[in-house]
């Protein structure tokens, strides 16, 4: 079995690698790059902790190889807070409780963040029904939709859309 | 998962090669169910050759009364289609009720057909609906396409290019999913044109079909008047989530719910 040779930018920085085929994206965030932020929840692409940007829409890493990705561009969790300041999403889910054990969070606030930038003032329904592949198993979500309002609000107000 | 090669061909004849050079090559498309089954270690081909990367197989377009959908298109892009959302709006809807919207993103729908799963909601709009399936040698008439559970008619190497939709009267499809999955129970999609209607289902037998007697009498008397329990539970699928009693008497549920559209 033959490596592939990839060039895939990872928050903003381009690695060129060669790599199996069979290597998971978020297998190689975590273990090859040490992006832990990105969590392996279900491993069945349910869960949604492993989301991801790929471009703008958010995937889930566990269900994507890295060689799909050759010349594409990944964005994870990570690369959400700039010089010490949290993403307006980050800081709802912190000011709303929008979280407990903190395991579904990445994942919760990746896919928040692409809901928002299609639509930037969803309700309820829409925020609840964007969160399908997202699974939190500590808060019945309640906390997690008011942040995400919250966030919303806040990437609107800031233009961040 | 087990090892394998990958491919990135830039075109169908360069994927076409390659995979008569291969001991047990698959095409994979957006992978939502051949990666998962890899993983699971349900298959294990010796080679993966990837459609993405071929460019010209996820356009959408309007030519007379036909809609034409690159096979690459995922179900996003689809559900978010103008073109898809002014002709057909009902098959934007079911596009954005598979999976989850990470699915829907990398999805395709040429992946979806060739996959043939009976509970999937692409095959019963293809049966529905007036709907060829082009491939990189031939159009299927979309009543011969899907033969048996996770099985079709295409050949080992053929690649589905696009499939054509004829735009009908009235098209609508609704599913009864599973919670957790969001996989049709059972699905029903009705298909209206000036002399024929086709109520088309899925999720409920080992292949998706058409219930021929609530298509001919909806075809004589469109209506939600239908005739019922037409389709024996002994066809059915009994599982952990619908005994096969349940899922008939869905069929009739979901025909009535969605002529209640019109």
């Amino acid at each position: 079995m033959h490596e592939v040779s990839i060039q895939i930018t990872v928050n903003d920085k381009i690695i060129e690698k060669n790599i199996m085929p069979n290597v998971l994206l978020i297998d190689f965030l975590r273990e090859e790059l040490k992006l832990t932020g990105s969590h392996v929840g279900c491993d069945t692409s349910q869960c949604g902790a492993c989301m991801v940007f790929y471009d703008e829409t958010a995937i889930k890493a566990c269900s994507i190889l890295v060689a799909q990705l050759n010349g594409k561009k990944i964005s994870t969790i990570e690369n959400l807070e700039k010089d010490g300041v949290l993403h307006p999403m980050q800081e709802a889910f912190r000011n709303n409780h929008g979280l407990q054990c903190g395991f579904c969070t990445p994942g919760m606030i990746i896919s928040a963040i692409s809901l928002v930038k299609k639509n930037n003032n969803p309700d309820e329904s829409t925020i609840r029904k964007h969160l399908e592949g997202n699974l939190c198993r500590c808060t019945g979500y309640q906390n997690i939709v008011k942040s995400i309002e919250e966030g919303a609000n806040k990437m609107r107000e800031l233009g961040d859309i | 998962m087990y090892q394998f090669n990958y491919h990135s061909p830039k075109n169908i004849e360069e994927a076409l090669n390659i995979y008569n050079t291969c001991e047990e090559p698959k095409f994979l498309a957006g992978g939502m169910t051949l990666i998962a089954s890899m993983k699971q270690r349900l298959i294990a081909p010796s080679d993966l050759i990837d459609l993405r990367t071929i460019s010209n197989l996820s356009e959408i377009s309007l030519n007379n009364n036909i809609i034409r959908i690159g096979s690459l298109c995922s179900h996003d892009k689809i559900s978010n289609n103008d073109i898809i959302k002014s002709n057909i709006v009902n098959m934007s809807k079911l596009a954005s009720g598979i999976g989850d919207p990470a699915v829907r993103n990398m999805g395709t729908i040429g992946g979806s057909i060739a996959n043939s799963d009976p509970a999937a909601d692409w095959p019963a709009a293809v049966l529905a609906l007036n709907s060829n399936i082009v491939t990189n040698n031939r159009e299927i008439n979309n009543k011969e396409v899907f033969t048996n559970m996770f099985e079709t008619c295409l050949e080992e190497n053929e690649i589905i290019t696009e499939i054509n939709f004829e735009i009908p009267e009235f098209f609508n499809y609704i599913k009864f999913p599973n919670p957790a999955s969001r996989y049709a129970i059972v699905g029903v999609a009705i298909a209206k044109y000036e002399n024929k209607v086709s109520v088309a289902i899925s999720g409920a037998s080992h292949t998706p079909f058409i219930a021929k007697e609530l298509s001919e009498a909806l075809t004589m008397n469109f209506s939600d008047n239908i005739p019922l329990n037409t389709i024996s539970s002994d066809e059915l699928n009994e599982d952990i989530h619908a005994s096969s009693e349940y899922r008939a008497n869905l069929i009739d549920v979901l025909t009535k719910k969605v002529l209640k559209t019109y």
